[in-house]
């Protein structure tokens, strides 16, 4: 057995039992409040399953973050702005039936169910570091599917260069995408280009903590690559297409000085308004201390050689 | 100038315990760890938005007597020193909490990031203010004098909302209105009395 293949127990295992416990708290205490709401409006999000997965030598051994931090602190625009918001509004996302739509420069052009990502597929636990570009960060036991092993089915033709990524636009479940004075362009897009979609550290996450993902998390299935910046990850996503041009991204158009297409994490590169040298780790409380942040979010020996040559200054 | 009885029944001293509510609130829940994921953040910036918040209280009296004819005038030390103490505050949790007196990576922030450059510009522009905030000070500079002084308050509340403006991604709309109302309550300061404009002329 090579020296880095740390033995990685099922993301099951590892959830402190506190924290299943909390979260049963926690949902009993949503759903209280759903029937006290009672608008009649709210749908209830679809009962979360257990997923059978396996373990994968690509996990980090650092200790994940509890379900209620990784639940109740995100950026997800669709559902408004505060980090809390999400947690509060996805509730009413309907996530089934779901499907994605696949085209662009395939020869097997398609869909891909939810079902059968769920069932087809060896679902495998990722532990990846996860860095915003706000400069906090997370660790977290994803589950998911290599997006390569996914991508393969569709037979992409040569002249691909890259892949586009699009999230729903259901303004009538997704409260941030109502408002007169949207945040952002919707549908929120975003790219990867070729060989960062076919590393293996690329996952499309369907779960977390061995269950299918929570709405606010980007049910049903989204994006994951742990050496680029949080928002490279794009949730709830319902199109994939294959380019030969540098598809668009959504906070790239929103402020192409500030985000880069290629976002990879770089404690050299800071972000024009703020430092990205150091970060904050959710959990520790009041009083954590930063920690460096590490290049290419530490992930540098599996991914530097994609961007050699490259000048990751101008290529941000 | 009719003046409200139930607003100045009440004693000056009350902002103190009622202003610091808010931050006790705060604190405690954060010693209790009650703050979410990044109790951090929500203690530095839910104490800087209440900085804010007191600032714009302290800039609505004079246009409430203006043109409301409600006279907090007495109230007005106490809203801006209590506005002054939640700036104190916030800035202490950047320097202590957020930065952890990492004053190599302060330096470079201050130099380099304009909001927090602005940010301490509003912080430096206050003092003077707070340290003037008493009856001796005002005698010492003259009524003229120590009014053009406390003029700094117009910069220095603009500081802050534009410093809460340029930390956020995107244009969301809560730096946006703590701006639009301090920008009003200054731009209301321009109009003049109508009997002063005809005397004028």
């Amino acid at each position: 057995m090579p020296v880095y293949r740390y033995p990685v127990p099922p993301a099951s295992e590892i959830t402190p039992k506190s924290v299943f416990l909390n979260r049963r708290a926690f949902m009993a205490g949503a759903a209280g409040l759903a029937l006290a709401g009672a608008s009649g409006t709210a749908r209830a999000e679809e009962e979360r399953q257990k997923l059978a997965t396996v373990s994968s030598p690509l996990s980090t051994d650092e200790t994940p973050n509890s379900y209620e931090d990784i639940t109740t602190y995100n950026n997800f625009y669709e559902f408004g702005t505060g980090k809390g918001d999400p947690a509060k509004n996805a509730g009413s996302l309907t996530t089934r039936p779901w499907t994605i739509e696949v085209g662009g420069l395939v020869n097997n052009p398609g869909t891909i169910d939810i079902e059968d990502l769920l069932t087809k597929y060896t679902l495998e636990d990722r532990i990846y570091r996860h860095r915003c570009v706000e400069a906090w960060s997370m660790v977290i036991p994803w589950a998911g599917i290599p997006l390569a092993s996914i991508i393969d089915k569709f037979d992409v033709q040569g002249s691909a260069k890259y892949v586009a990524f699009e999230t729903l636009v259901r303004p009538e479940e997704m409260t941030g995408q109502n408002s007169t004075f949207p945040i952002l362009p919707w549908p929120y897009v975003e790219g990867l280009r070729m060989d960062e979609a076919m590393h293996p550290l690329t996952i499309l996450a369907v779960g977390l903590y061995g269950e299918t993902l929570p709405n606010q998390s980007g049910a049903p299935v989204r994006l994951v690559v742990p050496w680029k910046y949080g928002f490279k990850g794009i949730k709830s996503i319902v199109k994939i297409s294959f380019t030969e041009e540098q598809p668009p991204a959504t906070w790239n158009m929103q402020n192409p000085r500030e985000y880069g297409f290629y976002s990879n994490v770089n404690p050299n590169v800071d972000h024009p308004r703020w430092s990205q040298a150091t970060e904050r780790r959710i959990g520790g409380g009041l009083f954590a201390s930063r920690i460096d942040t590490q290049m290419f979010n530490g992930y540098g020996d599996q991914v530097a050689s994609l961007y050699e040559g490259m000048d990751l200054k101008k290529y941000f | 100038m009719a003046q409200s009885k139930l607003w100045t029944a009440l004693p000056d001293w009350v902002i103190y315990p009622v202003g610091l509510i808010p931050a006790v609130d705060l604190l405690w829940r954060g010693v209790e760890n009650r703050l979410g994921a990044d109790p951090m953040k929500v203690l530095e910036h839910g104490l800087g938005e209440w900085a804010l918040r007191f600032l714009i209280l302290g800039l609505a009296i004079t246009p409430l007597m203006r043109f409301a004819r409600i006279n907090l005038v007495k109230y007005r030390r106490a809203v801006g020193l209590t506005a002054f103490l939640y700036v104190v505050l916030h800035l202490a949790v950047y320097l202590v909490l957020d930065q952890q007196f990492d004053w190599l990576a302060i330096g470079k922030d201050i130099v380099k990031r304009p909001y927090i450059t602005i940010g301490m510009a509003a912080f430096v522009m206050l003092i003077p203010l707070a340290i003037t905030s008493n009856s001796l000070s005002i005698r010492k500079l003259g009524a003229a004098g120590w009014r053009k002084l406390h003029k700094l308050v117009y910069p220095a509340a603009l500081f802050g909302a534009v410093h809460y403006l340029l930390l956020v991604k995107a244009w969301p709309p809560e730096p946006i209105i703590y701006l639009a109302i301090i920008a009003g309550l200054l731009a209301i300061r321009l109009v003049k009395p109508a009997r002063r404009r005809a005397r004028a002329a």
